[in-house]
């Protein structure tokens, strides 16, 4: 029989293939040091984390993996234990979570601003202006597309406040001007210019997003626009698993001056995306 | 050619010293499919002593029969008796079957040889002698690392004769081995048959073919509707039979 | 458009430097795919050289079941084995959500059912050829799973190859049980998806190529193959 069809040389080979998938680095090394961060797709696609995570590591050598969802799918997680500490944009949810016993407490961690965004023909005429209600107003009144995330995120949530304060419900709309794409802020955007549709996003996550073609910021500065982060223990009476000592460690640098330092380090073009705004430890 | 000295029983498992498996009874022996009888009622009885031939028109039950014989298929009703002892596990592996159409592995001549009696359990340097045994009986040595199926139709059929003689068995049972074969392979198998024959294994084979009966037999049991309607050795046999079905047959007629 | 083509030199660029990123993607989709293919493999040849050759009550219904699931869609998958491997759930105590592990799980889930279910066809085509002979030489059930599975080898590697296509390209399981973690569960595909979110088109498209690249030469495996085994009449 020639050789290649050897019943050895054919276990050989299977063997061969298992062993070179094992040994390779990486992947499936032993339980090393690390936290599970429940945080949110705006803040990885900013990519913040891959600025200041890299610093915690080397000081610590916690390694910090942070799994992006919609902020209200990180606190649900967190709910289930699925992480060891939150990272999200929702101050009204984040108390609740707190209240309701899931997570220890809440602490600022930084801000950044919502912008709305748009093409440059700007069909709506919303360009310049402080109000952001005004803007939706404007652009409801003329049907023009607007893609919102409508994923239960903390960016969703404060659209749809702002839509409140407006005195407009968008939702009615769905599928007409009204686009609802359920997605990360990313690919949120990614409809939006494709569509030329106006949108609501962070301005860490717009810095840093390539794909902008022609749009431009177009309504900015309005305080309702302003985005607090929160950052929270998960509460280790209610999941034994939790990390509470090293999620606490983290906590205790991101607050402390050496994570704001990183935070506030982090700029696209000359620009920081996020401010850091802990309040002192008493 | 009959041997009243060769003991009933067989005399290959005399000369073994193992208990005898022959004669071979079969008692008002029924197999029913879809509700048609293709054996009914049978009996018949095969002793040692020589090859048996069963014969008979197409569709009078002779594979049926030999499966039956061979334990691949159970009767509905009716019994099978190995010197009186019902088929268990030890009487099956004394016993090999040659199918019409050779059945071989993907693998070599010699693999399936190999792996044949590895199904058996024969230890492997046993095995090897075996097989080399096996493959110089049937005259394919020097196609032994063959894939055996691109050989011929001729050489895949002593193949797995070869294979089931190496399984050194005491009953052989054979369907239309040569059917579709060439007349030097046909030799060929004929040839392989006889000796083993000579060597003390019982051979029980079903062929249509009127004049391999006349070579190899020495009785001939013939089957009609799932009967057995004659008996006998197989010289008087073709000199003049008895019932009206075998004398049609012998004549070349159709057998309704 | 020219944006486009500059990602698209970009990426061949990434791809012949061997960038570091890309390849630690890479080799993390094929040990966990790979890996799931393995441990599909044994379980579906098992499994279906057993349903091929054991005759059982229900055995007709555990067939449909196991074609069906060929079928089952990837996020399915992957939906089911997070809520069992969450903390909330019945196996949290494995802490194994958001591991490669949990991948390689949720990979064998979908790729099992088919290389059991055309290990089972295979065997059954094989058995209408040798049940009797095999049957007459004495061999056991078990004896007979193993004669199949190697008699059928060529038909049972061309298996493998379609279930390890199904895994390698997937998505949805391996993004909800994997967390598309940073240097711990990102694969080529869940990349993809971030990437392609981010704007970031030239990592995207790298990936996507290699990713092709690797798709085309599995097909292009299994097409040789069949070609070889029929060549030597082991089709």
């Amino acid at each position: 029989m020639p050789v290649l069809l050897r019943r050895r040389t054919v276990l050989g080979f299977a063997v061969a293939a298992v062993l070179l998938a094992l040994a390779a680095p990486g992947a499936l090394r032993a339980d090393d040091e690390f936290i599970i961060v429940q945080s949110t797709t705006s803040t990885q696609n900013s990519g913040l984390f891959e600025h200041i995570l890299p610093i915690f590591t080397k000081k610590t050598g916690v390694e910090v993996r942070v799994v992006a969802v919609g902020t209200g799918q990180a606190l649900k997680n967190a709910e289930n234990g699925d992480g060891d500490v939150v990272l999200v944009h929702s101050k009204p949810d984040e108390e609740k979570f707190v209240a309701d016993g899931w997570g220890v407490k809440r602490h600022d961690v930084m801000y950044n601003d919502f912008i709305i965004v748009g093409p440059a023909a700007d069909p709506a005429k919303i360009t310049g202006l402080k109000d952001a209600a005004e803007g939706l107003k404007k652009i409801a009144a003329a049907e023009a597309p607007f893609a919102s995330r409508a994923d239960d995120s903390g960016t969703n949530k404060a659209e749809l406040k702002i839509w409140q304060d407006a005195g407009i419900d968008p939702k009615p709309s769905s599928g007409k001007w009204y686009l609802e794409t359920g997605s990360g802020m990313g690919a949120t955007l990614n409809t939006a210019v494709g569509k030329g549709a106006y949108a609501l996003t962070d301005r860490g996550t717009w810095l840093s997003f390539a794909n902008k073609d022609d749009f431009k910021v177009l309504v900015e500065g309005d305080p309702k626009l302003f985005n607090q982060y929160g950052v929270i223990l998960v509460n280790p009476a209610k999941h034994a698993k939790v990390k509470a000592k090293e999620g606490q460690a983290f906590i205790d640098w991101l607050i402390g001056p050496e994570g704001q330092a990183a935070i506030a380090g982090y700029k696209i073009n000359g620009e920081p995306l996020f401010f850091p705004n802990a309040r002192p430890q008493s | 050619m009959l041997d009243p000295t060769v003991p009933p029983g067989g005399l290959k498992a005399a000369l073994d010293g193992v208990r005898p498996l022959l004669p071979l009874e079969l008692r008002r022996l029924t197999y029913a499919a879809s509700g048609k009888r293709v054996i009914d009622r049978l009996d018949l009885t095969v002793e040692e002593r020589g090859i048996t031939a069963i014969m008979g028109p197409n569709g009078a039950g002779k594979s049926v029969l030999l499966r039956l014989m061979h334990g691949l298929i159970a009767p509905t009703s009716g019994e099978i008796l190995w010197a009186g002892k019902r088929m268990d596990r030890e009487l099956a592996r004394r016993q090999a079957m040659v199918f019409q159409k050779p059945v071989l592995l993907r693998r070599s001549a010699a693999g399936n040889i190999w792996h044949a009696l590895g199904l058996r359990g024969i230890d492997r340097g046993e095995r090897a002698i075996r097989v080399d045994g096996a493959l110089k009986l049937a005259g394919l040595e020097r196609l032994a690392s063959m894939p055996a199926r691109v050989l011929s139709g001729g050489e895949q059929q002593r193949l797995c004769l070869a294979r089931a003689l190496s399984l050194e068995p005491d009953v052989l049972f054979l369907d239309e081995p040569t059917a579709s074969l060439d007349p030097a392979s046909t030799l060929a198998i004929e040839g392989l048959l006889i000796a083993a024959q000579h060597r003390g294994i019982k051979v029980v084979v079903v062929t249509h073919d009127v004049g391999q009966a006349r070579r190899l037999a020495q009785d001939v049991v013939f089957l009609h509707h799932g009967r057995v309607t004659e008996h006998e050795e197989a010289k008087s046999f073709f000199a003049s039979p008895h019932s009206e079905p075998a004398r049609a047959f012998l004549a070349g007629g159709l057998v309704l | 458009m020219t944006g486009f083509i500059d990602a698209f030199h970009t990426a061949l660029r990434l791809i012949a430097t061997l960038d570091p990123q890309l390849i630690e993607i890479v080799l993390l989709s094929l040990q966990v795919s790979l890996l799931a293919v393995v441990a599909a493999s044994l379980i579906g040849f098992a499994l279906g050289g057993a349903l091929a050759v054991y005759r059982f009550p229900g055995r007709g219904m555990v067939t449909a079941v196991l074609s069906a699931l060929m079928g089952l869609p990837p996020v399915v998958a992957g939906l089911i084995v997070y809520l069992l491997l969450s903390n909330a759930g019945p196996l949290g105590v494995l802490q194994l959500l958001y591991t490669p592990t949990a991948m390689i799980v949720a990979q064998v889930i979908l790729v099992t059912p088919i290389i059991a279910a055309l290990t089972r066809q295979a065997c059954e085509d094989l058995l209408e050829e040798y049940d009797e002979q095999l049957r007459s030489l004495g061999a056991s059930s078990s004896a007979i799973i193993g004669t199949l599975l190697w008699d059928g080898r060529y038909r049972l590697i061309t298996a493998v190859l379609a279930g390890f296509g199904r895994a390698i390209a997937e998505v949805g399981a391996v993004m909800i049980v994997g967390g598309n973690i940073d240097h711990v569960t990102r694969t080529m595909t869940t990349a993809i998806a971030l990437e392609t979110s981010k704007g970031n088109i030239a990592l995207a498209l790298a990936l996507g190529i290699v990713l092709l690249v690797i798709a085309f030469a599995v097909n292009a495996a299994l097409m040789g193959v069949r070609r070889f085994a029929v060549r030597l009449a082991y089709a």
